[in-house]
């Protein structure tokens, strides 16, 4: 599984990757409670749009629902926490299983009738809504007048009560995005990610060459959901409190592809780039134009942003950035070929 | 891997009214090398998406060594050992030739490595050895055609069907792409199923000739006989002309 994982990596990325992960670790050591919060939140979305590109960029499903998948799993444990004293630690395991079920839900009634792209994506938006006015409606869980959390021992580090200090959340966030990295680099790798970049490129070719294209696209579907779910707890923790108005919000999903879109989707590191480039530079925009009392500023500079990179370079950055410090992918391809000739 | 046998029964496919394909009946028995001709729009590439279930014929059926195939998806059909080419190719642009290949191989293994160098030595019998590394969209159109061929293969079919692989093709080029079928043919006993205009390869492969046009078989039997045949003749070529 590592040797799998490994092929194909250059060794300067390996390197490269092990200095940002080093300077991830330490940087609490550093920097201040503001810096500290800009970070958590673009860990936070390096890892949703991680889960997002694994659908659109490995597989080509194009959801914009993520937010339904992250608002479930977020009540699922906020609700079992908050009702029955149940902790997110063994919580998590519901927020999953719910947030892939309802990933599996939609999945099937799409590939079943053969819905893809942009009818896919209403399917995804459309049940997102769906949900929203259902939590929005349902009083045992605060309705729409939200759910609040117990606050209290949010100085130390409970990891299984999930009650802790914003390092213990950083820290938390920083292994669910490695890992989420890893999962990634490894699913790629496999037959599974060779089918789905196959799907992606034309789904009539993978049917002719025996790949199930339906159990594909569910796996796809239902791995990522599964995997937003599991950010959803973090996401009911550290806040303390759930509005179904922003947790299911399509301004939330828009914001968590963000960073995937502009960093390069089907990439390996877009994402992480992307939300690592575009939170700080989010909120350093808030705060510089705070002042000037422009309602709508920042939207309108995320507007001009996202646009300026989708025209100059519809890949995304990442690629181009890679490419300039020699980072890209070797390819699985040059790997056998340096084995069969000795080196 | 043995060649497998297909037959075809008195296929029948309309499109809105348009017989595609109307009563069409043939075998193809193990190990043969047969060519489907006939004018476009004949209902060859129809007939070859009924074999490999991309549509469901109005009536009759089709088997291979006694299965029926008719019903299955199409992914089911190539489990069951049927490799097919498509006439307008459709690399997966995103992956290296070799990867294109790969998931092919990826059919019968689940280890990426493994589909990776079976990947390597089909491009390699296909004379793409070099352009593995490369994008699809940075090779020819023949060389786009070769490795629709190598991605049936590499999924070891037990048949294989070509849709017009040779098309545009230089003579010396054609020629080799021959020899490589018929040497593949020799040493896995693969039965083939080839859609063809370049009649130098349907001449020089195919042990028996299929003609379809508008949809009906008009004639079978060995290529030298059908090219001598009248209804083939008049419909390539139209009626003779009547001597002044």
């Amino acid at each position: 599984m590592i040797e799998t994982m490994l092929a194909g990596a250059p060794r300067r990325a390996l390197v490269a990757l092990a200095l940002l992960l080093s300077a991830l670790v330490a940087a609490p050591l550093f920097v201040n409670a503001y810096a500290l919060s800009v970070l958590i939140l673009a860990l936070y979305y390096a890892y949703t749009g991680q889960a997002w590109n694994m659908m659109i960029g490995f597989a080509g499903l194009l959801s914009l629902g993520e937010a339904m998948f992250v608002g479930l799993g977020a009540y699922a444990s906020a609700g079992l926490f908050q009702k029955f004293g149940v902790p997110p630690v063994l919580g998590l395991f519901l927020s999953v299983a719910v947030s892939a079920a309802a990933g599996a839900a939609v999945g099937w009634l799409a590939f079943r009738f053969d819905i893809n792209g942009v009818y896919f994506a209403l399917l995804t938006i459309a049940f997102s809504e769906f949900t929203r006015i259902l939590v929005d409606n349902w009083a045992y869980l605060g309705g729409s007048e939200g759910l609040f959390l117990h606050v209290s021992g949010l100085a130390g580090w409970d990891i299984v009560n999930l009650r802790g200090s914003p390092v213990m959340f950083y820290y938390v966030l920083l292994a669910m995005t490695s890992g989420m990295f890893l999962l990634c680099r490894y699913l790629l790798a496999s037959r599974l990610g060779y089918y789905w970049r196959a799907i992606r490129e034309d789904q009539d070719a993978a049917r002719s060459l025996g790949v199930d294209v339906f159990a594909c696209k569910m796996a796809a579907v239902t791995i990522s959901s599964g995997a937003a779910g599991l950010a959803g707890v973090v996401y009911a923790f550290y806040y303390n409190n759930l509005f179904p108005e922003t947790a299911f919000a399509l301004s939330h999903s828009i914001d968590m592809l963000l960073g995937a879109v502009v960093g390069g989707v089907g990439t390996l590191f877009g994402p992480i780039f992307g939300a690592l480039l575009l939170t700080p530079l989010g909120e350093a925009l808030t705060a510089a134009t705070d002042g000037l009392r422009l309602p709508g500023v920042k939207q309108f500079f995320w507007g001009v942003v996202v646009a300026a990179i989708v025209l100059a370079r519809p890949t995304g950055l990442w690629p181009m950035i890679a490419g300039a410090l020699g980072l890209d992918k070797v390819g699985l391809d040059k790997v056998d070929a340096d084995e069969k000739s000795g080196r | 891997m043995a060649g497998a046998f297909l037959r075809a029964r008195a296929l029948s496919k309309s499109f809105r009214g348009l017989r595609a394909v109307s009563d069409v009946s043939f075998d193809v028995p193990a190990g043969a090398i047969h060519a489907l001709i006939g004018p476009n729009g004949a209902g060859k590439t129809t007939t070859f998406n009924i074999v490999a279930g991309v549509f469901a014929p109005d009536a009759g059926g089709v088997t291979l060594d006694g299965v029926e195939l008719v019903g299955k998806r199409p992914e089911d059909i190539c489990r069951a050992g049927v490799g097919r080419t498509f006439q307008i190719v459709k690399p997966f642009r995103g992956m290296s030739v070799q990867e294109n290949v790969a998931v092919g191989a990826l059919r019968w293994t689940s280890n990426t490595r493994e589909a990776r160098d079976y990947a390597a030595d089909t491009l390699a019998l296909l004379g793409l050895a070099d352009k593995r590394a490369m994008s699809p969209d940075h090779i020819t159109l023949p060389d786009r055609k070769r490795l629709e061929v190598a991605r049936a293969l590499a999924t070891k079919p037990r048949l294989l069907l070509l849709d017009e692989v040779m098309a545009g093709l230089r003579p010396t080029e054609t020629d080799a792409m021959v020899a490589t079928f018929q040497k593949l043919n020799a040493d896995t006993g693969v039965t083939i199923l080839l859609i063809e205009h370049v009649m130098r390869a349907v001449m020089a492969l195919s042990q028996r000739v299929v003609v379809l046009n508008h949809g009906e078989k008009i004639c079978e039997g060995a290529p030298a006989d059908v090219v001598r045949d009248p209804a083939v003749l008049e419909c390539y070529l139209g009626e003779p002309a009547p001597h002044a």
